[in-house]
């Protein structure tokens, strides 16, 4: 049993679509049989939280250069695009 | 399922076949309609508006009618709620993945949240109704609040 990936979800606010965003990508993964760690931020504190999680996935425009992968996506409200962006979570993930 | 957004969504806070040029101008008529029924404080609408300007909330579903879900810190919010327009005529919301990408958007919900856990339920609501683009279309055409709760009650 590794220890489980921790995603960092971001959003304007930190408590409106970062968590709708959380839930979903969670639920998502664990039917491929993925379990992560979930953390929430502002987009504008997610410098300041990047340092040990594993991947940054965010629902508005992320600063550049964060030194980690980075996805910015409203697939999880929109449905549109879904499986295409759990497929690069998932890639980032197993990488 | 989507009973739990008529939870939220005041009948009193419907408000169908806006005519509006700007997204300022929806908002503000939506923030009005929850501060005066008791959901935000006076702060909220120049809260909102000002968090629409620095990040923008419009949803790109892909086509012509898009939506936006405008809401702010939970610091302005006194119990959560849920207001909703439909606009005649589409107005510009930036998308919120890229802002300089304006969205002609149909559908407005302007939301009062104050607590993640509890309220999350609200949007991610929002967004199962909205992954319907029958929902979409009925809503758009909906003439009553009857009609409003039928489709997302």
């Amino acid at each position: 049993m590794t220890k489980p990936k921790t995603v960092l979800f971001a959003c304007g606010t930190g408590i409106a679509t970062s968590t709708v965003v959380a839930h979903a990508v969670e639920d998502a993964l664990k039917k491929r049989g993925i379990s992560i760690a979930t953390r929430q931020c502002k987009t504008t504190e997610v410098a300041s939280h990047v340092a040990d999680v594993d991947l940054v996935v965010s629902t508005a425009q992320l600063p550049k250069d964060l030194g980690k992968p980075a996805i910015t996506t409203l697939a999880f409200l929109t449905g549109i695009g879904k499986d295409d962006v759990l497929d690069k979570i998932e890639a980032i993930l197993k990488a | 399922m989507a009973q739990a957004l008529m939870n939220y969504l005041d009948p009193g806070a419907i408000i169908l076949g806006v005519r509006a040029e700007t997204d300022r101008e929806v908002i503000s008529l939506l923030a009005e309609r929850l501060h005066a029924l008791g959901y935000v404080k006076p702060s909220f609408a120049d809260a909102v508006l000002a968090r629409e300007s620095q990040l923008p909330t419009g949803l790109p579903l892909g086509g012509v009618n898009n939506v936006a879900v405008p809401h702010t810190d939970p610091e302005h919010v006194l119990k959560p709620g849920l207001a909703f327009a439909t606009l005649i005529q589409p107005v510009a919301f930036a998308n919120m993945e890229d802002p300089d990408e304006k969205l002609p958007v149909r559908l407005v919900f302007l939301m009062a949240l104050n607590d993640k856990d509890k309220q999350v339920e609200m949007l991610q609501e929002i967004a199962g109704a909205i992954q319907s683009p029958a929902t979409i279309e009925a809503l758009i055409q909906s003439k009553s609040v009857e009609d409003v709760s039928r489709l997302l009650g």
